[in-house]
């Protein structure tokens, strides 16, 4: 057992499965939005805003953008603990992607739900 | 003429390692790398390597050559040479003793780390424990390990973190176990695994499978593990 404290989970196990569920939710949202965008050549402002003003819509990006910001800090966890040895840097570039990670999902939030 | 690059390091003369080069007369057969060794040793007979049994059961003779890990005893030279060129190197990501001979200890370390060993505290039937043909099918394909380390060390994730993450072969192992009908530590076992180093380090990129001597498959045992640990969890 190696213990961890950065980790997004704290378990293998649920990061793992974390990763698996949050890659299926980005897979669906990115072909949603690749084939909206595709049936729909002439989009313009009000369509587009009309798009994100419906509560299905805003709640499928926010499960997405959830997705992402778990997906990230798994990926990005693992990526620091296999390639930064020193324990301070590692933690500190952790911490670091963490914050980022925070920043940019209250952000989506507010450009969601705040128009 | 077969042309033979050797790594070659002696901590106690040498500040860095180096290729040596060899030239053997193999006389167009088709010998084994562990057969070329020998007649490099006549050479010259600092050359160090392990070997034992020749035959591909004790699995001392694991090496890297021509980039692939595998055991010399076994492995012809129609299988690796190429261009008349032969590269021999110690298996990667281990510390070197000298020449081809590596410090085991991580490797080792990891395999004591799962326990392998049957464990089961009823008391044992006054003759042995039986399992059934079926149970007993179930340890096919993992019992026939012989730790020659080839697959742990051609596994970036346990060059990365061979402090951590248990390896292929050591996985291999923990499944053996694991799938013991006669073992009872199966709960203990799989929740010394659920961290997301031990097992979860595996991104499945098969380098073991591909190299194992005996073509056993750590990458399938390991399926098997993350399988149980989800069956096990809520």
């Amino acid at each position: 057992m190696v213990t961890n404290i950065t980790s997004f989970g704290r378990s293998g196990l649920s990061d793992w499965l974390i990763q698996r569920v949050s890659a299926l939710i980005l897979a669906v949202y990115t072909l949603f939005m690749v084939g909206y965008l595709l049936f729909n050549p002439g989009l313009d402002y009000a369509a587009w805003s009309g798009l994100f003003s419906a509560t299905w819509m805003r709640i499928f990006s926010l499960l997405a953008f959830v997705s992402l910001a778990a997906h990230a800090w798994v990926g990005l966890w693992t990526v620091t603990t296999d390639y930064l040895k020193p324990t301070a840097v590692r933690i500190a570039v952790q911490l670091v992607v963490i914050l980022a990670i925070f920043v940019f999902l209250v952000w989506g939030i507010q450009v969601l739900w705040g128009a | 003429m077969l042309q033979v690059s050797v790594y070659r390091y002696n901590p106690e003369t040498d500040s860095a390692p180096y290729m040596q080069e060899f030239q053997v007369d193999t006389q167009g057969r088709d010998v084994m790398v562990l057969d070329v060794l020998h007649m490099m040793k006549e050479q010259d007979n600092g050359l160090a390597y392990r070997r034992s049994c020749r035959e591909g059961v004790c699995g001392s003779d694991g090496m890297n050559m021509n980039g692939k890990n595998g055991l010399a005893c076994i492995t012809p030279l129609s299988e690796v040479v190429k261009n008349g060129k032969l590269t021999l190197r110690p298996l990667p990501g281990l510390p070197v003793v000298r020449d081809l001979v590596v410090d085991m200890g991580l490797f080792y370390k990891q395999y004591e780390r799962i326990q392998p060993y049957l464990q089961n505290d009823t008391p044992a039937p006054a003759i042995e424990r039986l399992q059934s043909p079926e149970d007993r099918d179930k340890l096919d394909g993992l019992y026939e390990c012989i730790l020659c380390a080839c697959c742990s060390t051609s596994c970036p994730s346990f060059w990365w973190n061979p402090d951590k993450f248990v390896g292929p072969a050591g996985l291999l192992q923990a499944y053996r176990f694991l799938a013991d009908s006669r073992d009872e530590a199966t709960r203990e076992r799989l929740a010394e695994l659920e961290d997301p180093f031990s097992v979860f380090r595996c991104r499945g990129i098969m380098n073991c499978v591909s190299v194992c001597p005996k073509g056993l498959n750590p990458t399938r045992a390991i399926g098997k593990i993350r399988e149980m640990l989800l069956a096990n969890a809520t």
